[in-house]
């Protein structure tokens, strides 16, 4: 006999085999995922999923698919979560303070409770981030939110009404683009492409039998 | 630790001899090693995993089993079902599917100044582009140039992709990550701005760029946000289920089922472009997959069902390092990034037993011996696996390397209570990739007028067999030009007058006529992992 646990999904109680998954165990119930079920690996944030064991306070924020199940789970899945998205465009903006208080003025609404960042299903400091926003330091809010999946969960959390997951992609774009160092000679090689320094070399290997692009590839030289 | 005993006892041997194994630089095997390995081991080999098709623009041609029960299967519809001469949307370049490559196609198309539309059966960006860990190939340093990187890819896929395309991917490899780079994708750098390079399976240059291990997440996330900065209208839940043809035989749109309420609608388009991406939620041979929830080869049912060829579509890519263990990540991608920072594959005895950078099909085979012919596998209630050597990582470059540049591996593993930089990791193959799929050609053209192809879906870019980091590159090359060639096409159609779906009965009959037709509704949409058996 498996060693069964009982969890609540929307509610209602279900035995499942303990090492399941959330998502998993889901699909054990009989559920045939459409909606909160993505890649499945902790990647897309499409899982976000809300949780509270019974008899504790603590509500937790959690990936389903990522998520073992224990006794007593009390669940109940985010497949959507309204963020607000602003809309610029990249090539016209700049990363100044003022395009934060423009775009997404709330974040200096923000009282400090951290629950955005307990509730973090990835474990990032999310209020730190938002922080580095407010001060225009994009390059740390980019570092710090980088592992952020967008599932939402610190937004619903929020008492400020911030859209935390919008914010760090607009840093982490601005940080990109224009604030880390520009790549020489990712520049030179593009320049040297498009003056057609290849293509006679590429073309003849285009040509080449078969027996002797074996012999070129069998005998190339790898870097170590 | 792992919560079983024999295997943290196992886990000292790897420990024991890590040093010693660190030190090592193994053999990489002859081509005639490798050609005999992957003949007795690889899954490409089981010849009764596969069917040979009796209907359709590839009958005569053997594909994997699952999938040809989908491609002799069953439309959801009949023509009657819908109303095609009021159709619900009207665009220029209709992109069916919302990962990397459609995402491309669609910021092009709009580049180019027609209106593009983007269906997709889940979200934009549920995708496999969304889970890619380890990074993007380009020759762009000094060493490294196209020509190398054209070697490298067309011998690694066994000389068998189309020359044509393997040029168009290495030569256009620097520009895509300069437009990546431009619309504020991040890459590692150093402080000057140098990138962060290292080797994957096959590479014979340090070309693979990286956004630490969440490549494909930092790639995805950008270009979806740059699909809504535009504008660019995202129908999602809505799943192609059939292509429009015109009276003339080409492609003018597809029928649209919203996957939550089953309605049906038409959409109308000058140009389709077939984005769909791959298969894994097949799971061929019972394989586990690395792959996303929706990667049910659609694509390749919808092209066929016209009379679009495919290509290669019997070779797949079992990726070496799937997760062996815990059973809550069985299958998972364990990213090539970690043997390209240094960890070695161990068997049960601590022994290096291949190089960690040959070839992926080579490197599942070898696995697979490992834990078959060999019997050096680790048994768990899962199956065999084999050791991956993570903490060799640290050893060699130093602590803090394996959060710096892989945190996503160590997330992943850390919620099962696995440490990977004290402990190492068991692995198995898993299913990764469609190395084939529909035929194109060098503008993304398939085989039916007016319908492109791009991203997994297609197939001839990396011949029999891909390397690390050629797929995310191959998603943004032919993403993209499959935008700007649909675009210009479109630009020089008229709006199609007569829509029809007559190939779908005339397809049910050449089934009928052969006696395969499986009877199974496709394209499968969704995989069925619901427990129906009580």
């Amino acid at each position: 006999m498996e060693n069964m646990v009982n969890v609540y999904l929307f509610g209602k109680k279900y035995q499942v085999p303990a090492g399941l998954t959330i998502m998993t165990a889901m699909e054990y119930a009989g559920y045939e995922l459409v909606r909160g079920c993505g890649c499945r690996n902790g990647f897309c944030g499409a899982c976000a999923t809300i949780y509270r064991i019974k008899g504790e306070s603590a509500l937790h924020g959690c990936l389903a698919c990522q998520t073992e199940v224990q006794e007593g789970m009390y669940v109940a899945t985010l497949p959507f979560f309204p963020l607000e998205k602003k809309v610029y465009d990249i090539e016209e903006i700049k990363p100044t303070e003022q395009i934060m208080m423009q775009l997404y003025p709330e974040i200096y609404s923000c009282i400090g409770c951290n629950a955005c960042t307990k509730a973090c299903t990835q474990e990032l400091n999310v209020m730190q981030y938002i922080a580095y926003a407010q001060r225009g330091e994009y390059e740390k809010c980019a570092e710090e939110s980088f592992d952020c999946v967008m599932c939402g969960v610190c937004s619903s959390r929020c008492p400020a009404g911030i859209s935390h997951p919008q914010v760090a992609m607009l840093a982490r774009r601005l940080n990109g683009k224009y604030i880390a160092p520009e790549c020489g000679h990712l520049a030179d090689r593009v320049k040297e492409i498009d003056e057609g320094a290849f293509n006679e070399l590429i073309e003849s290997l285009m040509q080449k039998p078969i027996e002797e692009m074996k012999e070129l590839y069998n005998n190339r030289d790898i870097e170590q | 630790m792992y919560k079983i005993d024999k295997l943290n006892e196992l886990a000292k041997i790897v420990a024991e001899k890590r040093e010693a194994n660190a030190a090592l630089e193994p053999r990489r095997m002859t081509a005639e090693e490798k050609d005999t390995l992957l003949a007795t081991f690889h899954p490409d080999y089981k010849q009764d995993e596969f069917t040979v098709l009796s209907a359709g623009v590839n009958k005569g041609d053997k594909v994997p089993t699952q999938l040809a029960e989908l491609l002799q299967g069953k439309s959801r519809i009949t023509a009657a079902d819908v109303d095609l001469s009021a159709p619900d949307y009207d665009t220029d370049v209709l992109i069916i599917g919302g990962g990397g490559a459609g995402a491309s196609a669609a910021i092009e198309a709009d580049e180019a100044g027609v209106k593009a539309m983007i269906v997709t059966k889940l979200r934009i960006g549920d995708a496999n582009t969304m889970m890619a860990e380890g990074g993007i190939q380009a020759a762009d340093k000094p060493n490294d140039s196209p020509a190398i990187h054209y070697i490298d890819a067309f011998g690694g896929g066994h000389f068998a992709a189309k020359p044509e395309l393997v040029r168009k991917l290495v030569t256009k490899a620097p520009e895509a990550i300069q437009w990546l780079n431009k619309l504020g994708v991040e890459f590692d750098k150093e402080p000057d701005g140098t990138m962060v390079t290292t080797h994957g399976g096959g590479t014979s240059r340090k070309r693979m760029h990286a956004a630490k291990d969440y490549s494909g997440a930092e790639i995805m996330r950008t270009l979806r946000d740059e699909v809504i900065n535009r504008g660019i209208p995202v129908i999602d839940f809505t799943a192609a289920i059939e292509i429009i043809l015109d009276e003339n035989g080409k492609a003018a749109g597809a029928v649209l089922m919203n996957i939550e309420t089953k309605e049906l609608l038409v959409a109308r388009a000058k140009t389709v472009i077939i984005a769909t991406g791959g298969a894994g939620r097949l799971h061929y041979q019972g394989f586990p997959t690395s792959n996303h929830y929706g990667a049910t080869a659609d694509g390749l049912i919808l092209g066929y069902r016209v009379g679009a060829r495919l290509l290669y579509a019997d070779t797949l890519q079992y990726h070496p390092t799937g997760t062996g263990y815990p059973e809550q990540i069985f299958g998972a991608l364990v990213t090539e990034k970690v043997r390209s920072l240094g960890a070695k594959l161990v068997n049960i005895d601590g022994e290096v037993f291949m190089h960690p950078l040959e070839t992926r099909d080579v490197t599942a085979a070898s696995i697979i011996r490992e834990c078959t012919e060999r019997n050096k596998g680790v048994e768990t209630s899962l199956g065999k696996a084999v050791w991956l050597d993570t903490p060799m990582i640290e050893y060699k470059h130093g602590e803090g390397t394996i959060e710096k540049r892989i945190p996503a591996m160590m997330r992943m593993f850390g919620k099962y209570g696995i440490d990977i930089r004290k402990e190492p990791i068991l692995v198995y193959p898993t299913l990764h990739y469609q190395n084939g799929g529909l035929n194109i050609s060098e503008d993304c053209s398939t085989d039916v007028e007016n319908l492109y192809a791009a991203g997994e879906v297609a197939g001839g870019i990396h011949g029999r067999n891909r390397l690390m980091g050629n797929s995310l590159l191959d998603v943004i090359v032919f993403g993209r030009n499959a935008g700007i060639y649909a675009a210009a096409k479109a630009k020089d159609t008229a709006v199609p007058e007569k829509l029809t779906l007559d190939h779908i009965e005339r397809f049910n009959k050449e089934l009928e006529e052969s006696g395969a037709a499986s009877g199974t509704a496709s394209p499968m949409l969704l995989p069925h992992y619901a427990r129906r058996s009580k």
